[in-house]
Order: structure tokens, then sequence, then C-alpha cells
């Protein structure tokens, strides 16, 4: 895939149109009285991986957690500006949730199978859909096959998903999103507390996805962010510090805060 | 100093000790009393039979048939309020909101009102409101639902479980983790959805043992029915849902007072309330394994 790197570097790029899946502008959020987001404006391209690196209570996990719409459950979370999905705004009141929830999937920081079969997990999404019903195995094949999971799994998907180790259970849980075949993948540290080698696996598995999908990635981990996602933005204190092309943000950082936090000076 | 707090502590427990054995023996003397004395007529034709020579002979048939009844119907009618009530409460409405502090005022108020205030509402709300104005509506003014009933007894027993079956089924559904509802919204579920796949099953473990409670407390209580279906004697079955019926609590109530010949219904008290207590436990026993069994099929619950 080639990529001028320059425009790749804009914080903005109004020359994207399809290749932009997500677009935030001034997105803000307000909990009581507190502001946790205090207006981000940037993009998630298809292709690439976005990383979101900051301090706890940068507002991270908030914001991410505004592009799918799971923030509508709390009801003292308010949200203003603006999310769009593909040029459409996802806050706009016909925007059936459900629907762009399957469009926008997400993996939470901790692995959370359902408390059922391998199989019921992966196909609880499908299950909802009216009419998917006949491309289960194929779905769900394919899904696993992108989590690196379907060797470990294949002859066990009438096991309690809860046999699975940790590491497992959490590619199960990337893989149970990517049956749904969203269009944008949200990772909020899927690596927090997994060993190294299921952290690789999901590494692995997330560049091969990244072709047909904008992919976030929420880590606390920097080296995280430095060796696996292309762009990097840096949030502080609900702000976006910095957004750059990942080598360029660890090695040049324009921010002094952004180079205090990456070389471990605080947070 | 050293030794003080060891007498002190040693008092304590021993006092503590003391406490446990009192209930122990309270429990002994109660069940021993009733079952040596009750034992003795127990058998099967007075399991089988209607009771006889006013209320001197015989057996108590009918009111174990009709506590049964009762139960049963009680129960149709108190797990789907019940639960329906819980679900909104915890599920559907606004958090914090006055109305569901409204409505959880109103159950804890429900659980500390007297049975017998339950009896009386029942007999003025359903017997001569609902049940008169069946009649006037559909009968055309004859009796049919306005009297005392099975019906009318059972709804009167729900209502007076209810606080029972919503508590339990509250506490199930706050026992079920936030991360499994965002998981399943994130996965395109809608609210009912999220309710009907990832709550329920998991809830329903709960949900049969508030239904075990209320069970357990309708099968006990007779101020509820007095006035409201209870017959002090009736050879017959209750056939319908406006029948009345022979219920063991109550029946307990007209030997111990009603009786013509204090002496001669005394073992046959004595025998049934030792059919009613291990009616009571049977009927808590066959709730206990049905729960286990759908447990069992959920086995992937918990």
């Amino acid at each position: 895939m080639v990529v001028d790197r320059e425009v790749l570097a804009a914080p903005i790029d109004e020359a994207y149109g399809r290749s932009v899946p997500i677009r935030t502008t001034g997105l803000a959020v307000r909990a009581g009285g507190s502001e946790i987001l205090k207006g981000i404006t940037l993009d998630a391209r298809r292709g690439e991986i976005l990383s979101i690196i900051g301090p706890a209570g940068a507002g991270k996990t908030t914001f991410l957690r505004c592009l799918n719409r799971m923030n509508d459950l709390d009801p003292d979370i308010q949200v203003s500006g603006e999310v769009l999905l593909d040029g459409v705004s996802v806050y706009d009141r016909e925007v059936d949730v459900a629907v762009l929830r399957r469009k926008v999937g997400m993996v939470f920081s901790v692995p959370v199978p359902l408390p059922m079969t391998i199989f019921q997990n992966l196909t609880f999404g499908l299950r909802l859909i009216e009419g998917a019903q006949n491309r289960y195995a194929e779905r769900v094949e394919k899904a696993l096959r992108s989590a690196y999971l379907w060797d470990e799994v294949k002859d066990r998907m009438d096991e309690p998903a809860r046999n699975l180790s940790g590491g497992q259970q959490q590619r199960l849980c990337l893989a149970r999103t990517l049956a749904l075949e969203p269009g944008v993948l949200l990772l909020d540290e899927p690596s927090s507390g997994l060993d190294p080698v299921s952290t690789a696996k999901i590494e692995e598995a997330l560049q091969e996805l990244k072709a047909d999908l904008g992919v976030i990635l929420v880590t606390n981990n920097v080296k995280q962010a430095a060796r696996a996602s292309d762009r990097t933005a840096f949030f502080l204190f609900g702000q976006l510090i910095e957004l750059d092309l990942t080598e360029k943000l660890f090695t040049t950082p324009r921010e002094p805060k952004t180079a205090d936090y990456i070389s471990g000076r605080f947070g | 100093m050293f030794d003080r707090a060891r007498i002190v502590g040693g008092l304590l427990q021993s006092l503590s000790g003391i406490a446990c054995l009192i209930i122990v023996a309270m429990v002994v003397i109660i069940i021993g009393n009733i079952l040596i004395h009750g034992v003795e007529k127990l058998s099967l034709s007075f399991l089988i039979e209607a009771p006889e020579a006013g209320m001197t002979g015989g057996g108590i048939f009918p009111a174990i048939f009709g506590t049964v009844a009762l139960v049963l119907l009680m129960t149709l009618a108190v797990i789907p309020l019940g639960v329906a009530t819980a679900i909104y409460i915890h599920e559907y409405a606004p958090k914090r909101s006055r109305m569901v502090h409204l409505v959880r005022l109103a159950i804890q108020n429900l659980a500390g009102v007297p049975a017998i205030v339950f009896g009386l509402f029942g007999l003025g709300f359903f017997v001569e409101f609902v049940g008169r104005g069946v009649d006037r509506a559909f009968y055309g003014g004859t009796l049919v639902y306005g009297q005392p009933a099975i019906l009318w007894a059972a709804l009167t027993m729900a209502l007076l479980t209810m606080p029972t079956v919503v508590v339990a089924t509250e506490e199930a559904l706050r026992a079920i983790p936030v991360s499994y509802r965002e998981v399943a919204y994130s996965l395109g579920a809608t609210r009912w959805q999220m309710i009907r796949r990832v709550v329920l099953p998991q809830a329903v473990g709960g949900i049969l043992t508030g239904g075990i409670l209320a069970v357990s407390r309708g099968s006990g209580e007779v101020a509820p029915v007095m006035f409201t279906g209870a017959a002090y004697f009736l050879p017959e079955l209750p056939r319908q849902l406006n029948s009345q019926f022979m219920e063991l609590g109550y029946h307990v109530y007209v030997l111990t007072t009603q009786s013509p010949d204090v002496e001669a219904t005394k073992p046959i008290l004595y025998t049934t309330v030792l059919v009613l207590l291990l009616l009571t436990f049977s009927l808590n026993f066959t709730a206990i394994m049905i729960r286990a069994r759908i447990r069992k099929r959920l086995r992937y619950g918990r």
C-alpha cells in the first residue's frame, strides 16, 4: 500500500474522503461538573492503526467510547461536538445504535467471555441479526482465523468460553467482534494483563486486519504504540497534545509534554 | 489487663454458644413435640380422606389439595408480576429516578404490612370490588366471582409474597456484571435483547430462589386466605377458580379454636400440623429441585 507520508502526518486531512471511516470534530465530554474531553479533533483511516497514548485520566477510553456511543449507557455523561462515521454523524437522531455498534466494533481491556460456549460467544452478535443465521460457520471460521485462534479452538467449540486461557479469551473477544465484520475496530488496552505471547498474537492479527479496517488502539503501553501503530495520538487531561506518524512522534516529538511522557518523565 | 480481656472474651464466647444452643433446642422441642404426638394418627387414610364427624375423625385430604392448589396459583401470579417489576426498576427505569424510589418504598412497606391486613384488603378489593364488578359486567349481577374463592385467595397471597420475589430478583440482576451488559451492547444488542439473552439466563437461579421463599411463606400463611377463599369445612375439592377451598393452616386454626370437642380433635390437630410442616418442606424441596435442574441446564452460567 503506497501512502504519502507527509499527507498522513497532517492532523486532519480533508483530501482523504472515503478512506477516513471515523472523524471527530471538537468532541467534548462532560461528566457531572468536570470536563473529561476538551474538544478532540482527529480522524482514523482505513489501512492504518492509530494508537492513543497518555497517562491515566487523559480521556483515552472516554474518547473511544464516544465513537460507538457506549457512553450513552451512563446518563451522567454529556457529549458534544461531532463524530462522523463514513460521513454520517453517529449522534444523529436517526442512527440505530445497535447497527452503529456492529459497524464500530469494540474490544475491552479485560477479556469478557459471555457465560456461554465458545461457539455461542462467537455467534452472539450474529444471532441478534435477522437472516444472518445461515452464514454462521463461514463467518466464525474467518473471524477466528483473523484473530489467530482457529487452530486452538476449532475442536472445542462447545466448551464453555471461560475454559480458555486469558490470552485466548481476549482473542475470542476480538474474533467475536470481527464476526460482525465491522468497519472500525476500537481496542481499549486489549493487552493489559496478557502475557507477551498473547500480546504479540493480537498485534500480529491487527497488522493483517488493518487492510480493511480502521483500527484505533488505546494503550497504556508506550512501547506497544511504538511497535504496533502507524500513527500515534498523545492525550493529556482531555486534550489532544500531538498527533503524528508513530516514528516521528517517538523520535522527534514537537511538544515537550509528549517528549516527557514517552521518555517516562511523568504519567 | 491481658487476663481481663481473656475473661471477657471467654464469657462472650460462651454466651454466644449458649444462644446458639437455645435456638437449636427450641427447634428440636417444637419439631420433636409435633413429631411425637403427630405420628400416631398419621396414616395413608388420614392423607386421602375428608374430615368426618365434626372434625373429630376422618382425614385432611381437601385441605392438603387446597393448599397445594393455592400455592401453585399464587406462584403463577407472583413470579411474572414480581420479576417484571424487578426488571423494570433495575433495567428500564432511569437510575435515581423518583419513580423507582417510590416503587422501592412501596415494596418495602408492602413487606412490612401484617398478613391480616392483606386478608382484609383481598376481601375488600378482590372479592367485593373486582369480583362483584366482574359479576355485574359479565353475569348480570348473579354471584359468580363476587365471593371468596381460591382465585382471590391466591392473588391476595401473591401480593403478600411479591416483595420477596421482587427483592430476590433485583438481587440476582444486580449480581450480573456490568461488563456482560457492555459486551452485549457492544455487539449490537438492544436493551431487550441484552436482558433476554444475557441477564435473564444468569438471573434464573436468583429468581427461582425468590419463588422458593414465596412458596414457603405462602404455604404457611393463614390470615390472607381467611376472608378471601378458605372454607371451614368442605368435603369437595375446588373445581373452578371461583370455588372455595380448605387450607391446612386455616384448618389448624379451625381445629384449635372452633372444635366442639377439644380433647377429641387434639390428635388430629397434631397430625395436621405435622402434615402442614411436611407439605411446606416438600413444596420447598420441589422448588429447590426445579432450580437445581434449571441451573444444571444452564451450567455455563456460574
